[in-house]
């Protein structure tokens, strides 16, 4: 079949797609964007975590099909995505002057699109405050588990900018990490929301 | 309690940013935080195909049939290789045995062996095709544990043994025997005034790295085969690959891709051999992704032990004697299991002074799935074990439990039950102080955010299980020992090319070792030794891969060590040349040429006295200047077969913990609230990342006390929980506040005084949580991962 769907902004379409084959799948293997992980398959470890319409999911448990016709933001994304967020909201964390605020409308997420970038050595890479955060705190080790956090992280941000500890434990429970022992994923997601309120 | 050792001093490179000592962040971080970070399962070819094992569905059985005509006749599947296909009379590999098939040959021997194997054009195609083929087994009776292997008429796992451990073995369903025999623990138990004993239950750990076996293996016109793979030692891996495919090792080209984690998982092969016996048949390139399921049978695991102690100690608390016998399930295949044995009984006291030891290690081969390395080696079990038994021998004495073991603390100059001197820094007892003193967190901490209990601060979570009511605090402590580098006598060298040169008008260093990253962060330490050593602002790191030659493994606390020391003689080989080069030019323009100890700093040539001769730029103009050379550590020797004297290891790693738990006890739950470290780190190369091996490796030790465990049936020998969902590993929620406290004494053996670290910490980290769990519940607690029926009676 056919699968047509908005990624990173752009249009994108897939052809002979197997029934059974996943988004993540999709992404990874068609589209050419094997940032999301694959780590366990089944939505239990969150590596694969897109937002699909806004909302964080498992992307290896949405069949490819239900994906049609929909936007999807991945951690290739990200980055273009917080900036766009930015412009439009004043904040790149989206959670600026929004206490416990909705999260990016779904126009607003139609409207937005990725801008392309020379990534090969990742040199001169725009960021996203968690992506810069994630590197900055050491929250990256053997990074398999980072895009999927990313993402989680992003979004809880953008919902709730002043999360207290157990908060930001919550949100990213969904995802697991088996380098760091998650304390500077911690203080990664602190220190995103710190420099978010410092701004401001 | 005094501590020995001294901070370590530098002059080259001390003015030098970016180099060792400085939280300087990662080189992939950018990449890995984008999503372009390459790891193996990313990896993507024009005309690729997919390759699937099949694995067997038994444990134990003779294989009678095999038959492949389905699956090779369904459309798109390219290949189907069994046994009988395998190009060379080299069918089997393995670390240090070669007893493992590359794919099974008239028998299984576990659950999830490799039986025969696919490549198609589409992963599902392919594992649809393996599906259809038809073996037939008759089932043999499985060998589980000590009991049904040495029975007698025992069925061999392994019938004929040659390999050089059949010989000291006293049964041939044993891999290795290594006793630790000093002084007379007899004679010295009739003067114990109080003795303890305990018998101890270790469950099966999987690594659970997150990013899962896989690579791409490409034909190349020449007849080789490129592999861009996952693994902790490429050249351990082409040691073993080249032969089973009939190719000389440079016809092998290996490059390391990205490796989501290890831990000790990757250090067997997986699918290597696999890929390219697909890619040569079918000459296409291949590509291997396990899933997680897959992932559970495709690497071994940590041993699972029973452990016997008794300890003795006087009425003023001096430990009198300990004997022990461990006894380690390796599982089907040898894998790392000898050397296993080797850490576990040698490390078998923990770090503590005792004159009169009898320890016996073993391993056993069962039809369990195989074990081998991980995160402790072997010193993890037998941590938990005796670090149980010194609080139960505190107890006895009557002295504080803290205070006993500084009490019976080694230190430096203290001598191992192998008869080996500690000749560094052994700051045991100032460590488990370190720790003590750290501050509690408060008492009922889910109140602390105002009046209600917020449920994600207690046991049960937010099963909203209890609001306190039945929650009771422990607090419990424990200390460990680990060994850095491969011991025995091994030949643990590392191997560094370093280039300078000039580029772009500025001074670069270039770096290639052969060492695998696997999240450790040896790469940015890598460029913080040339910037320190070559004074340089600008380092490459080149790709680790099979053109440069061994790095050895990333493994045994070793790779900082080992390739760092390789990577910081290669660039003062290279400073040498350099410096030649500026007197063989400059040096008739100024006398400090000859006279003066010259160092490289910031681009330039300086004087130990700060004085600037030249440029960098100046010194090399066009010229480049190259070093590849080995670097070895001290040498050690093999235990004595019969007593297990001789100076085995190469250094040693230390590391403490407090652990306070919530237990509340009706329901069985477990909350660790706060998991403190110390630990002796010799030189922070990288403090920022010294922090995060602690952590990580602290909460793999808190995963196995409290949740971590591969269930496998003792009746079929089949594993019964190989997912995310039946097994659990720590999340967010589960894991706790982890304070570091980081002491550097220097090791004046190592390069910078450092200290190996990576798995000193998930030693005590697991007999601590179980010390405060028993602290706080009044129960034994023999056994870990201790569940929640154990605390409530119910098991």
């Amino acid at each position: 079949m056919r699968v047509s769907f908005t990624v990173n902004g752009r249009r994108q379409e897939a052809d002979d797609v197997w029934e059974g084959e996943s988004l993540l799948y999709v992404l990874r293997e068609r589209l050419g964007l094997p940032g999301s992980k694959n780590a366990c398959e089944q939505g239990e470890c969150g590596s694969c975590t897109v937002r699909l319409d806004g909302v964080p999911v498992c992307s290896c448990l949405v069949a490819a099909g239900q994906a049609e016709g929909r936007e999807i933001v991945t951690v290739e994304g990200l980055a273009d995505f917080a900036r766009q967020r930015s412009e439009h909201t004043g904040c790149a964390t989206g959670a600026c002057n929004s206490v416990g605020g909705d999260g990016i409308s779904l126009d607003e997420a139609q409207r937005w699109a990725a801008k392309g970038q020379d990534s090969q050595t990742g040199e001169g890479a725009e960021l996203s405050p968690v992506q810069q955060a994630f590197i900055d705190a050491g929250a990256v080790q053997c990074g398999f588990c980072t895009p999927g956090l990313l993402i989680a992280a992003d979004e809880m941000l953008e919902r709730n900018p002043n999360p207290t500890d157990a908060d930001i434990r919550e949100a990213l429970s969904g995802n697991l990490c088996r380098c760091t022992g998650y304390e500077k994923i911690m203080d990664a997601v602190r220190l995103a929301a710190a420099r978010q309120s410092e701004a401001v | 309690m005094g501590t020995t050792g001294t901070p370590t001093n530098i002059t080259q490179g001390s003015g030098t940013r970016g180099g060792i000592g400085e939280s300087t962040l990662r080189p992939d971080g950018t990449l890995k935080v984008t999503g372009e970070f390459a790891y193996s399962s990313d990896m993507w070819h024009e005309d690729m195909l997919w390759g699937q094992i099949l694995r067997s569905t038994v444990a134990h059985a003779e294989i009678v049939s095999i038959d492949t005509a389905e699956a090779l006749a369904t459309p798109g599947v390219y290949a189907v290789m069994t046994y009988d296909d395998l190009p060379t009379e080299v069918r089997h590999y393995g670390l240090e045995i070669q007893d493992t098939p590359v794919l099974a040959h008239g028998k299984v021997r576990h659950h999830g062996e490799p039986v025969a194997i696919v490549a198609a054009d589409h992963p599902e195609t392919a594992r649809r095709a393996a599906a259809k083929i038809k073996v037939e087994y008759r089932e043999l009776p499985v060998i589980t544990d000590e009991a049904s292997a040495t029975a007698p008429g025992a069925v061999l796992v392994h019938e004929g043994r040659t390999d050089h451990h059949i010989g000291h073995v006293p049964h041939p369903n044993i891999v290795h025997r290594q006793p630790i025999v000093r002084g007379d623990a007899g004679q010295a138990a009739l003067g114990a005034d109080f003795v303890v004993r305990g018998e101890y239950t270790f469950g099966m750990q999987d690594q659970a790295f997150l990013g899962p076996e896989s690579g791409l293996a490409v034909p190349a016109e020449d007849g080789g085969v490129e592999l861009y793979i996952a693994t902790q030692w490429l050249h351990s891996d082409l040691r073993q690959i080249a032969p089973v495919l009939g190719l000389p090792e440079d016809k092998v080209r290996m490059t390391l891709s990205g490796v989501g984690g290890a831990f000790g998982g990757r250090e067997d092969l997986s699918m290597q051999i696999h890929a390219c016996l697909l890619a040569l048949r079918t000459g296409k390139p291949v590509k291997i992704v396990y899933n997680r399921f897959e992932s559970f049978f495709g690497h071994v695991h940590r041993h699972p032990a029973k452990l016997t102690y008794e300890h003795g100690a006087t009425k003023d608390g001096r430990l009198t004697h300990v004997k022990a016998r461990i006894v380690l399930d390796g599982g089907a295949y040898a894998s790392a299991s000898p050397a296993v044995v080797g850490n576990a009984s040698s490390l078998g006291i923990g770090p503590y002074v005792v004159d009169d030891v009898d320890i016996e290690a073993i391993a056993l081969y069962t039809n369990n799935p195989p074990c081998g390395a991980m995160r402790g080696f072997g010193a993890v079990q037998a941590c938990f074990a005796y670090e149980a038994q010194m609080d139960k021998l505190a107890d006895a004495v009557g002295m504080d439990r803290v205070a006993f073991r500084q009490l019976n603390a080694m230190e430096q100059g203290s001598l191992l039950p192998t008869g080996q001197r500690v000749d560094s820094p052994a700051p045991v007892a100032e460590l488990l102080r370190r720790v003590k003193a750290m501050p509690l967190p408060p008492e009922r901490q889910w109140l602390s955010a105002g009046e209600d209990a917020d449920v994600r601060q207690l046991p049960g979570g937010l099963s909203n299980t209890t609001h306190g009511e039945g929650v009771v605090r422990g607090i419990g402590y424990a200390v460990g020992i680990k060994n850095v580098g491969f011991s025995e006598g091994f030949d643990d060298y590392s191997t560094a090319r370093v280039r300078m040169e000039v580029v772009g008008g500025v001074p670069v260093a270039t770096v290639h070792t052969a060492m695998a990253e696997v999240g450790q962060g040896g790469v940015t330490v890598h460029a913080q030794i040339a910037r320190t050593e070559l004074g340089v602002a600008q380092v490459t790191i080149q790709p680790a891969d099979t053109r440069v030659g061994s790095a050895g493994s990333t493994s045994a606390s070793r790779q900082t060590y080992v390739t760092g020391g390789a990577v910081k003689n290669s660039c003062e080989l290279v400073r040498e040349k350099v410096l030649e080069i500026g007197r063989r030019k400059l040096g008739t323009y100024h006398p400090a040429w000859a006279t003066a100890e010259l160092l490289l700093e910031g681009g330039k040539v300086v004087t130990d006295g700060g004085e600037v001769l030249a440029d960098l730029v100046d010194v090399l103009e066009d010229e480049a200047v190259e070093v590849e050379a080995e670097w070895r550590h001290r040498p050690t020797e093999p235990f004595d077969l019969r007593t297990g004297q001789g100076d085995g290891h190469v250094q040693y790693s230390f590391a403490a913990h407090r652990a306070v738990v919530e237990v509340d006890t009706e329901l069985g739950l477990v909350k660790v609230i706060e998991l403190a470290c110390a630990q002796d780190v010799g030189k922070a190369l990288n403090p920022l990342s010294v922090v995060g091996q602690i952590q990580g490796g602290t909460t793999q030790g808190l995963g196995v006390a409290v949740m971590e465990e591969i269930i496998v049936d003792p009746k079929t020998a089949k594993v019964r929980n190989p997912s995310f969902t039946d097994y659990l590993i720590p999340t967010i929620l589960d894991t706790p506040t982890i304070p570091v406290d980081v002491l550097e004494l220097a090791d004046d053996h190592a390069p910078y005084g450092l200290r190996g670290i990576g798995e000193a910490p998930t030693l005590s980290s697991t007999p601590a949580v179980l010390a405060a769990i028993r602290n706080a519940t009044g129960l034994q607690l023999d056994r870990t991962p201790v569940r929640p029926e154990h605390l409530t009676g119910t098991a």
